[in-house]
């Protein structure tokens, strides 16, 4: 059960990207571009998909449980950190310059495979060159 | 250029918002991309690999889709140099900040989680920048 949950998850995830347009970098680009042709149809997405998401983290606290034998999820409200911030600046910096957020970018890998596998490795390069510098600055 | 197209963003955005709630109410998980690729490529994509079913549907779905209907919205794309350093960002940016616009814009938003609010807030406001920077600092991408 498990495994089609995610798998319906996945589809539903994907076509949610297609049907709103994200799978176009400009779109998203232009969702940006507030002080130029502002598209400001990803404000729609995020209007719609959060209440939603809401609903289901709601349901989710009220049950106590989940649908499956996994365990519900349990996160502390952490704090702002250096990480997060900087973090969050780079990839700001990223979804501005390529139009694709990591989502988008998978999603569109068998639409368009040139541009978006090459995105898809240099995001996994990105990662990999992360947590190889994070295990060297543990070590 | 792009179109505003508010209703197939709201539509599409249900859809997201749907496979996000399951997340929560089936598995107990934030559906959380950069999450979900950074822990499987060390090979954790969690019980019963249910990351990996959740990323072919991810993968095959929007294919599926636009042979079925494709959408008005098309694909311009920036060149290469600029996808590959795009790529670089987005994959060390998502691993630093813990989340991506799935992860924290969407279920971290709507379980009001603070460090997510954050997250998202500079993200987005960075995109901004960049892009103003980009478009109408040196006029790249028209």
């Amino acid at each position: 059960m498990i495994a089609v949950f995610a798998l319906v998850m996945g589809v539903l995830f994907g076509a949610g990207l297609y049907v709103a347009g994200m799978t176009n970098p400009a779109k998203v680009q232009g969702f940006l571009d507030i002080s130029g042709a502002w598209d400001p149809s990803l404000i729609f997405v995020m209007a719609a998909g959060i209440p939603v998401a809401w609903v289901g983290y709601q349901l989710m606290k009220r049950r106590g449980h989940t649908l499956t034998t996994m365990p519900m999820l349990e996160i502390p409200q952490g704090v702002v950190d250096r990480p997060l911030v900087v973090g969050s600046v780079l990839f700001g910096a990223g979804w501005g310059i390529g139009g694709f957020c990591p989502g988008p970018g998978v999603a569109s890998l068998l639409l368009e495979p040139a541009t978006a596998g090459v995105f898809v490795i240099a995001m996994i390069a990105g990662m990999l060159i992360h947590d190889r510098k994070g295990k060297t600055a543990n070590a | 250029m792009t179109e505003f197209t508010p209703v197939a963003g709201a539509v599409g955005g249900v859809l997201i918002g749907l496979s996000a709630a399951l997340g929560y109410l089936a598995l107990g998980k934030v559906t959380g991309i950069s999450g979900i690729i950074g822990r499987g490529l060390t090979g954790a994509f969690g019980h019963q690999n249910w990351g990996l079913w959740f990323l072919i549907g991810l993968i095959v779905t929007p294919w599926v889709v636009h042979q079925i209907a494709p959408s008005e919205h098309g694909f311009q794309a920036p060149g290469t140099a600029a996808v590959i350093a795009a790529g670089l960002l987005v994959g060390y940016g998502t691993r630093m900040g813990s989340g991506c616009t799935s992860g924290h814009g969407i279920c971290g938003m709507a379980r009001i989680s603070v460090r997510s609010i954050v997250a998202t807030m500079i993200f987005v406001g960075a995109g901004v920048v960049t892009v103003a920077v980009m478009r109408h600092v040196f006029g790249v991408f028209g």
